[in-house]
């Protein structure tokens, strides 16, 4: 029951996102036409409206739309006049690359950020707690696509040991393509490490309070088994919420850091869609990427309920 | 100041050729705070036998249970303690950390005041009970499962094959506590200390879990550190008491003894807080007036003079010492002015007046016992 | 190890005596010294043509790409551009970004929820659900789609007018920021709502609107103003995100964000461009966070309602 209800709302919420998104494409001005084959004959444009039914309301557009998208039809995307390429086959050899992107950032975040938060909440007040709170203040205002050009210029150009950028497929080399994710990955871990670092550390202290840790310690278990076993997992339900909620910014950084790095996942074709004037081709990458994020939200909320057990018992 | 010493009567019992199980000499503990240094327990000694009870009763902020807390060496770490605590007759007062934690579980446990908290929400109560099980005596999952299910079964909680997989909000307060007390006997130790075991239960539960505790005491041979804020609680249960008032054990003895002679205003105060079943329904209790005094910057003299309805000018400038009333006897108490000494004859007086025109009026026969307060002990 | 397990006993006795009135305290210099830099630069922006500082539009040919020097004291970019005059410069865009789009925000998003924390019921169960599908698209990928959308050139080749593009940015990240400032604002407000003063005032009779205003917003001001100040930060950064995708603020008026997205294929050769840009937003940000920070301490915001 509380899956079904949960199921019906993000079938809702990805409904109003896509009718959303095909809105914002009546506000552009002019002609879409114009817009999508510039240089193209009247012939040739008046074959674009047809294919894309410009003429049809918009009620009857986004029907259209929806249809080909739920088939797996996402338009094209116009090269020129007579060029064109689905839309569908960009998305699928970009968002593997982003999901990639993302992965391991998320990885690498979680990695350095539970030890550094569980540690600096048992040391609460060393230096070591002291120095990381810095490090994470300063690590949370680097923007990250500044970031991205500052690593580059260090590890590639300077130091020369690790690729600038670009993209190498792990068919080719595996060692080539761990070497050319490295950057991009920590560039866009390291705010997550940040806001992950703080909210466990402040999540602990509260956790190390409790009456059920001295229990714990009053067994005579070591203070790792105690930390991690005991009192790790409560905070981590809220590590999992704003992990959750942090998708919509790490999605944005993604974008960004593909361009910086010039990897060929959803950021760059976005940014190429935008640099080609191709309208309905964003605007599907758009409604790929809040689906996207939406399902996520909903996996989150699935696997809170299997955390948690008070919410387990309560939802059945 | 010298130090008051309790010194433990004779007749050592337990098993044959052991001395003491525990011995607390002169343990002193410390938090250091803002404000300066709190003595939260100053000064007190005392010495525990096997399969034995003692009671430790006072008011909150009393220092009862950090006093626990300080044998147990689970305290945190802007806490400082001296003194010295044998074990068995070895000194434990200064273990390193890894010492420590063996001796915890199978030698001494807690059983801890609130058992909505005390429970990790997020683990099963049998993970919780055979961890410690597979830690301290090696056992094996299947083994220490096996267990666990037997603690179960020993606390009296129904089912305990099932119950080992669920968690503790499946449980009603009684059953966590239950559960909380089987963690502590989990690994057989020697010496249990009880927390303000059954504050946070029903008053029906209450009872049932106190008796619970007393019969796995004697079925185990487990010495117990009872603490508590209800002279009650340990009247029929404890075979020694300490009243602690302010860091210091102001009164201590057989449990016989101070209900029929206390001599100590404050272990007075402290009964007369218990409602009696004997009392007519519309008796008020007596609350002791005032409040524990500042531990940071404790009074010169006697730490209750303060509220000592007895008090007198010695008594605010010159700390009582304490003292065994006869030889032999294992009876101690502080006190200058204790109860039933003739300077003190006036005050009682007027206070007994007070307690009878406080029952008045009488309550119509008819709705005896029917009162909200009626009944309950 | 000791894993300092809570001492109720202890609490209650230090508690008792603790000292009241605590917190209150002066600024500290860390506040001064952010305060200071954001100040001074949008100062330094805005006096800039008085005192000195090159046309950031002027090139010189002949220092393209090259390093700080005694005539241009930060270098100049790929086209020869006095680096400083751009950065200096750069400030007004961005500067109108962040605080606007933030404004913007606040204005809207705040007195939605404002409104809908204090009245609830009906109005709630309209905006909020609202607010929730809008924020179910990364707020990023909103913003682009919508600057991106708004200010498309009609045919290859024409250009934007600036400061309408400028207009779209500042519009763009100012419609995204509304449903999370809203439902910042949301939260404290309801939290305040059931506050005694108010009940009391609700009690007394005084008219709805009045207590809205006079009782609850000057209390909820301080937890807007704290994330207000990282909100700033966050659409600056955001600024040149989009300059990246060649949506930020139209060239040739400079932003920080289209410093760097203009001259990002000269880091090997001349990196200082990106990295002293980088820096200056790095700086920025950080003081823009540290007095959020600041704020959240003296005004005693909970970490919750953030």
């Amino acid at each position: 029951m509380g899956i079904a209800k949960k199921l019906g709302q993000l079938l809702a919420t990805v409904l109003l996102v896509t009718l959303f998104s095909a809105f914002l494409l009546t506000l552009l001005p002019g002609d879409l036409a114009d817009i999508i084959v510039p240089f193209g004959t009247d012939a040739q444009r008046e074959q674009v409206r047809e294919d894309l039914q410009l003429d049809a309301p918009f009620p009857v557009q986004y029907a259209r739309w929806l249809g080909d998208f739920v088939r797996g039809d996402l338009g094209d995307f116009y090269n020129g006049p007579t060029s064109r390429r689905p839309v569908a086959e960009t998305v699928k050899e970009a968002l593997p690359k982003s999901l990639e992107l993302m992965l391991w950032a998320q990885v690498i975040a979680l990695v350095i950020a539970i030890p550094l938060g569980v540690m600096t909440a048992y040391k609460n007040g060393s230096k070591l707690d002291r120095f990381s709170g810095i490090a994470g203040f300063a690590m949370l205002a680097f923007p990250a696509f500044a970031l991205g050009f500052v690593l580059q210029y260090f590890f590639g150009v300077r130091l020369g040991w690790l690729p600038t950028g670009g993209f190498v497929p792990a068919s080719v080399s595996v060692s080539g393509h761990v070497k050319s994710m490295i950057l991009p990955a920590i560039t866009l871990a390291v705010a997550q490490i940040a806001i992950y670092m703080r909210l466990l550390r402040s999540d602990m202290i509260q956790t190390l309070q409790q009456d059920f840790i001295l229990m714990a310690k009053a067994k005579g278990l070591s203070s790792r088994t105690v930390l991690f076993r005991h009192a790790l997992r409560p905070s981590s339900l809220t590590l999992l919420t704003v992990a959750g909620l942090n998708i919509g910014t790490l999605i944005g950084g993604a974008l960004v850091i593909e361009v910086v790095y010039n990897i060929p996942g959803m950021g760059l074709q976005m940014a190429k869609a935008i640099g080609g004037r191709q309208p309905i081709a964003f605007q599907s990458m758009v409604a790929i990427i809040a689906i996207f994020y939406v399902l996520v939200n909903f996996a989150v909320d699935l696997l809170y309920t299997v955390l948690d057990p008070r919410i387990r018992n309560a939802s059945n | 100041m010298s130090a008051p010493h309790v010194v433990d009567g004779p007749a050592p019992t337990g098993l044959p050729g052991a001395g003491p199980l525990l011995e607390v000499r002169d343990v002193r503990t410390q938090f250091s705070s803002p404000r300066g240094k709190v003595r939260a327990v100053d000064g007190v000694s005392f010495t525990l036998d096997r399969g034995k009870t003692l009671g430790i009763v006072g008011e909150s902020g009393s220092g009862k249970s950090v006093l626990s807390r300080s044998i147990m060496g689970l305290l945190p770490g802007n806490a400082e303690r001296t003194g010295q605590i044998l074990f068995e007759g070895r000194d434990v007062s200064d273990l390193d950390p890894e010492a420590r934690r063996a001796l915890w579980g199978p030698e001494m446990a807690m059983v801890f005041q609130d058992p909505m908290t005390a429970l990790n929400p997020v683990l099963k109560v049998g993970r919780q009970i055979t961890e410690s099980l597979r830690l301290h005596l090696d056992m094996d999952k299947a083994e220490a499962r096996e267990t666990a299910v037997e603690l179960l079964r020993a606390v009296r909680i129904p089912e305990p094959e099932s119950r080992i997989n669920a968690y503790p909000h499946e449980m009603s307060g009684g059953m966590r506590q239950r559960v909380v007390i089987a963690v502590a006997l989990a690994c057989g130790p020697k010496l249990l200390f009880a927390d303000e075991p059954t504050t946070a239960l029903d008053v029906t539960v209450q009872a049932q879990v106190l008796d619970l505790l007393a019969e796995q005491q004697r079925q185990r041979y487990m010495a117990m550190i009872l603490v508590t804020h209800d002279l009650g609680v340990v009247a029929g249960r404890a075979d020694d008491i300490a009243v602690m008032y302010a860091g210091r054990v102001v009164e201590k003895a057989p449990t016989r003894t101070l209900f029929s002679g206390m001599r100590m205003p404050y272990t007075e105060a402290l009964l007369s807080a218990i409602p009696k079943l004997a009392d007519p329904s519309h008796t008020r209790l007596n609350a002791i007036g005032g409040r524990p005094p500042d531990l940071v910057n404790p009074p010169a003299g006697c730490a209750f003079a303060p509220r000592c309805p007895y008090a007198k000018e010695r008594c605010h400038q010159e700390q009582p010492v304490l003292t065994e009333t006869a030889p032999g006897s294992g009876h101690f108490f502080a006190c200058h002015y204790p109860v039933g000494s003739p300077e003190n004859a006036e005050v009682a007086d007027q206070l007994e007046a007070k307690r009878l025109m406080s029952i008045a009026p009488p309550p119509p026969p008819l709705l005896q016992g029917e009162g909200p307060e009626g009944g309950e002990v | 190890m000791d894993l300092g397990p809570s001492m109720a006993v202890t609490v209650e006795a230090i508690e008792d005596q603790a000292p009241a009135g605590a917190g209150r305290k002066k600024l500290g210099a860390g506040a001064w010294l952010a305060i200071g830099w954001i100040v001074g630069l949008g100062v330094l922006a805005v006096i800039a043509p008085w005192i000195g500082v090159p046309d950031p539009t002027e090139t010189f040919p002949e220092y393209a790409r090259s390093g700080p020097s005694a005539a241009h004291w930060l270098g100049n970019d790929g086209l020869g551009r006095d680096l400083a005059a751009r950065i200096i410069y750069g400030t007004r865009a961005s500067y109108i970004v962040g605080f606007g789009a933030v404004a913007f925000g606040l204005l809207i998003g705040g007195f939605l929820g404002l409104v809908v924390g204090f009245f609830r019921g009906r109005v709630d169960a309209i905006i909020t659900p609202l607010m929730t599908v809008l924020l179910a698209i990364p707020q990023f990928v909103l913003a682009l789609a919508l600057v991106t959308v708004l200010a498309t050139p009609q045919r290859a080749g024409e250009t934007i007018n600036p400061s309408v593009r400028l207009g779209v940015v500042v519009l763009g990240l100012g419609l995204v920021s509304i449903p999370i400032l809203g439902r910042i604002t949301r939260a404290t407000t309801m939290a305040w709502s059931e506050r005694e003063f108010v009940l009391a005032a609700r009690a007394m009779g005084a008219k709805q609107f009045r207590i809205m205003f006079r009782e609850v917003l000057p209390n909820v001001v301080p937890a807007m103003l704290s994330i207000a100040l990282l909100g700033v930060g966050i659409a600056i950064v955001a600024e040149g995100g989009l300059a990246l995708f060649g949506a930020g603020v139209q060239l040739p008026t400079p932003s920080w964000g289209n410093i760097i997205a203009t001259d990002k294929d000269q880091l090997a050769r001349s990196p200082h461009i990106i990295l002293i840009t980088s820096m200056v937003i790095f700086l920025t940000v950080m003081a823009l966070n540290y007095l959020g920070d600041v704020v959240v301490e003296r005004f005693d915001v909970r970490e919750s309602v953030l």
